[in-house]
């Protein structure tokens, strides 16, 4: 865990504003909590604002506050108390989170953080030279079985080897992220054991 | 609910307490005493500093730590035979529970002590001595926190911080303004408020006393006097008419800080910051030697004699013209009461105590001009229609008091006047009176809400009350408060809000003129006019020879031809009443500076020098003088309540009204006296406001 603060004034966009789409997806959320609790919907919205420009910037923590007739500090603590709002850019094309909690760092975690460290940047959080790729280290993203894991966006990628999280680094910077089937990269279906057993055998 | 008793032991006494205490309160009222940071009776409960820990004995289980201020004895897991568990606060187990939570809490708290402005007065400190350990075990680095600026009152050092949250939860709970956070989380958590702005409430300066470590200390007390050095004197404010309780701490003949003092039924423990800041008012601007106009009209510097002599030849000079006297927003009743009678020896009546030419008047009984439901009566009532005031800016504290209402309960508010943000929510009926003819005629939603409400408050600011229309809507409001059953014998609704702390008492001893004239008629007409203290008046018309009795070079001053230096409310010893009608009275801090002398002993000298020497000659022969003519001087701290039968009287004499808008007579909340017109503090406040405004509407 490290301060976390709104990026450089520089960096920062002068306004936000929601899509016509999720504005009225904006619109539902709010809509689900009880009158005058409206105020719950700030992670949602929060999250919103995330997938709509990649990060959160100080204009959409405004504008959702005033869309939520709250204050601004109140958004703001929000914001930097979950480590799931990037407060800064990450990679346009790829933000590669490592589960690095115990199973995975067991199962080799350790060594796809080497990757990403030369693949990406030396630090967690820092965008490549391009901007289109970065890296952290998360906290249990629950595939334990399928140990060691990792996340990309909101698809989860899992029975990883250092060679296979080059490869979909690769994907991804160069566009081709459907390619990459989502889920176990070593063939198995699901958290099904990787070869067949044969239950008669093993009774 | 309260009416649940049960029987709790701690520490091995029984005792009988409501069941939905916490076990904080039970154990007070035990007699045990708790340490805490986070908890504060008067904001919401968050338990998050872990301090308040007690021993919670089960029988036939483990021992457990829990938080006692968030633990109500309700919630306790009940013994085998059903009663609660027994509470311990003094075992060796509560005190290594303290020990430890001390020791987590210095972690990261910088031992600067003797650089830090709460030394001497600090919860942290204090408790680290009583309960904490006697040496610390941890060596890793000590965490380190940005710098933050929150505005020119509050001084931060946010390293120092414990995120006790109090600061957070005083001002959006008590000022009604969500300014300050806690960002982050954790080791990282810091309080700021958004991008660093300057805080915007007027109560701001209580988070100095609510913080328990120096992380929120005063800036212009910064550096400059130790608690232990301070002579502390308890005293009564009188910055706005709600006459808070205060202690003015003292060094030598200087004030260095003003401290709110505890009085549920005006302030509770609340100060505003004109009331907590003006000190450097106090020290700047002060007339300190009598001073005399002379041919080339410059003000020159003499003695009292030279001083008196001219006001004798003005006096006789006058000889059949008239003699006037005005006092100001900040006299005591005393001066006032002397004035007055030395008035009435000269054969004159023109005085007056209402610079605004507000329409109050003795004439109408006490009930007409007194804030009657009481301050603390705010909380019983169950309606409120503000006229003409913005109480935000006119009386922040009670302000802060309406708000606590509205937080207890639904407690609809209708506003007649400006529509401000006055940090809670109301209806805005309009600005004019036209509103206030509707609501008399039955007309308008409100009108069924004050209908229905058992208890509705009226509060008639100055706004409503200054001007032509001033004595008709007076009448009209109290027509409307007996028609809407607000003044009956168990509750009378009908409260004039003040904005000067003179204004009641001098009322209250008739410092009226009986001719039905007003402050400006006297200013115009006077051949030798006596100003105690009167800067709030438009002078320009004046013609005749002007005495000012005063403490600050401020408009009144300026305009006169004598200049006697008088004492500041710190330096004097007087009666104030509030708007409530209750007597107080302040305790002298200080010395006056220079010549300066206490207003009762100059108006006592110069009634000697004009040939009609006043009865006394000590302020005590003063006061029994005073409480002979007006007894309830006699009983301080108390309201003596005015009479419902006054207000049903003066409604009987309503009439239509012409229609014309209210607005508040405080324009700008830090600029409202002479003694804030000298503070720098208050000018920068007040240039910080009206840029904010600016931005505003820019």
């Amino acid at each position: 865990m490290s301060i976390r603060r709104l990026a450089h004034e520089s960096i920062q966009p002068r306004a936000f504003s929601f899509t016509a789409d999720n504005l009225f997806w904006a619109e539902k959320t709010i809509a689900r909590y009880p009158e005058g609790r409206g105020h719950s919907a700030v992670i949602p919205l929060l999250m919103r604002a995330q997938e709509q420009e990649g990060w959160v910037t100080k204009a959409s923590i405004k504008y959702i506050a005033d869309i939520l007739s709250m204050p601004y500090i109140r958004a703001l603590e929000i914001a930097t108390f979950y480590t799931q709002f990037q407060l800064k850019p990450v990679g346009r094309k790829a933000h590669v989170q490592i589960c690095g909690t115990t199973p995975c760092m067991l199962r080799g975690a350790e060594n796809l953080k080497a990757v990403c460290r030369r693949r990406i940047h030396s630090e967690p959080l820092e965008t490549n030279m391009a901007g289109t790729l970065s890296w952290e280290e998360v906290e249990c993203l629950g595939a334990c079985v399928n140990a060691p894991m990792i996340m990309i966006f909101k698809d989860t990628y899992e029975d990883l080897t250092e060679e296979r999280l080059e490869e979909i680094i690769d994907a991804f910077e160069e566009g081709r992220e459907s390619s990459i089937p989502v889920g176990p990269q070593n063939g198995r279906h699901s958290s099904e054991p990787i070869a067949s057993v044969s239950l008669r055998k093993l009774l | 609910m309260a009416g649940f008793m049960i029987n709790i032991k701690i520490d091995g006494k029984e005792i009988n307490i409501p069941h939905h205490y916490t076990l904080l309160q039970a154990a007070e009222a035990a007699g045990a005493k708790i340490p805490r940071f986070c908890f504060h009776e008067r904001l919401s409960v968050p338990s998050n500093c872990r301090m308040c820990l007690v021993e919670v004995q089960v029988k036939g289980a483990p021992s457990k730590p829990t938080a006692s201020c968030s633990m109500r004895v309700l919630d306790l897991r009940p013994n085998s035979n059903g009663d609660p568990p027994e509470i311990f606060t003094n075992t060796p187990m509560v005190k290594k529970l303290r020990e430890g939570m001390l020791e987590f809490l210095l972690i990261n708290h910088p031992l600067d002590c003797p650089i830090c402005d709460q030394g001497g007065e600090c919860d942290l400190q204090d408790q680290a001595m009583a309960f904490g350990r006697d040496f610390s075990r941890y060596t890793e680095n000590k965490r380190a926190v940005e710098e933050k600026y929150i505005g020119p009152l509050v001084k931060t050092v946010m390293t120092r911080c414990i995120h006790c949250t109090r600061c957070v939860r005083f001002t959006t709970e008590v000022a009604g303004v969500s300014e300050l956070g806690l960002i982050g989380r954790g080791e990282d958590a810091e309080i700021t408020t958004f991008l660093e702005h300057a805080m915007t409430s007027e109560l701001q300066g209580n988070v100095i006393d609510l913080c328990p470590v120096g992380a929120l200390t005063s800036r212009p007390y910064a550096f400059s006097a130790r608690p232990w050095e301070l002579l502390k004197t308890e005293t009564i404010d009188v910055m706005d008419a709600l006459g808070s309780a205060i202690r003015v701490d003292t060094r030598g003949s200087e004030v260095m800080r003003i401290m709110p003092r505890i009085n549920d039924a005006v302030n509770e423990e609340w100060i505003s910051d004109k009331t907590r800041f003006i000190w450097d008012g106090l020290r700047t601007q002060r007339l300190d030697y009598p001073y005399l106009r002379d041919k080339n009209n410059r003000l020159v510097m003499v003695d009292w004699q030279r001083a008196f002599d001219a006001i004798r030849c003005a006096v006789v000079k006058a000889g059949q013209g008239t003699i006037g006297a005005i006092a100001g927003d900040l006299a005591t009743v005393e001066e006032m009461y002397a004035l007055k009678l030395l008035l009435k020896s000269l054969e004159s009546d023109e005085i007056d105590c209402r610079q605004d030419g507000t329409a109050l008047d003795p004439v109408w009984g006490r009930a007409s001009y007194i804030f009657n439901p009481s301050i603390a009566g705010i909380e019983a009532s169950d309606a409120l229609l503000i006229i003409g005031s913005n109480p935000r800016l006119e009386a922040a504290v009670l302000n802060a008091r309406i708000r606590k209402r509205q937080g207890l309960g639904p407690y609809p508010i209708g506003v007649i006047g400006e529509q401000k943000d006055l940090r809670y929510s109301y209806d805005y009926l309009g600005s004019d009176t036209e509103i206030l003819s509707e609501l008399f005629l039955g007309q308008g939603a409100f009108f069924g809400v004050l209908k229905e409400a058992k208890k509705p408050l009226f509060l008639i600011g100055q706004g409503a009350l200054i001007g032509k229309n001033g004595t008709k809507v007076l009448k009209l409001t109290a027509r409307l408060c007996c028609d809407l059953g607000a003044v009956t014998n168990e509750w009378n609704g009908f409260a004039i809000l003040h904005t000067a702390a003179s204004r009641v008492g001098g009322l209250d001893i008739g410092f009226v003129p009986t001719s039905g004239r007003n402050a400006a008629d006297i200013v115009a007409d006077s051949a030798v006019l006596f100003l105690l203290g009167a800067d709030e008046i438009d002078l320009s018309a004046k013609k005749g020879f002007t005495v000012y009795i005063g403490s600050h070079g401020d408009n009144g001053a300026h305009a006169a031809d004598v200049i006697l230096p008088a004492a500041t409310y710190t330096e004097k010893s007087g009666f104030y009443v509030n708007t409530e009608g209750r007597v107080q009275m302040t305790n002298r801090a200080c010395v006056a500076p220079g010549e300066a002398k206490e207003d009762w002993a100059i108006i006592r000298a110069l009634s000697s020098v004009l040939g009609h020497c006043l009865p006394f000659d000590s302020l005590h022969s003063l006061r029994l003088s005073l409480i002979r003519d007006y007894p309830h001087f006699g009983i301080m701290d108390e309201i003596m309540p005015g009479k419902a039968d006054d207000i049903i009287s003066l409604g009987q004499e309503a009439s239509s009204v012409t229609t014309c808008s209210f607005t508040s007579p405080v324009k700008d909340f830090y600029l409202t006296n002479p003694i804030a017109r000298a503070s720098a503090i208050m000018a920068e406040c007040s240039s910080l406001a009206r840029n904010r405004l600016a931005m505003e509407v820019g």
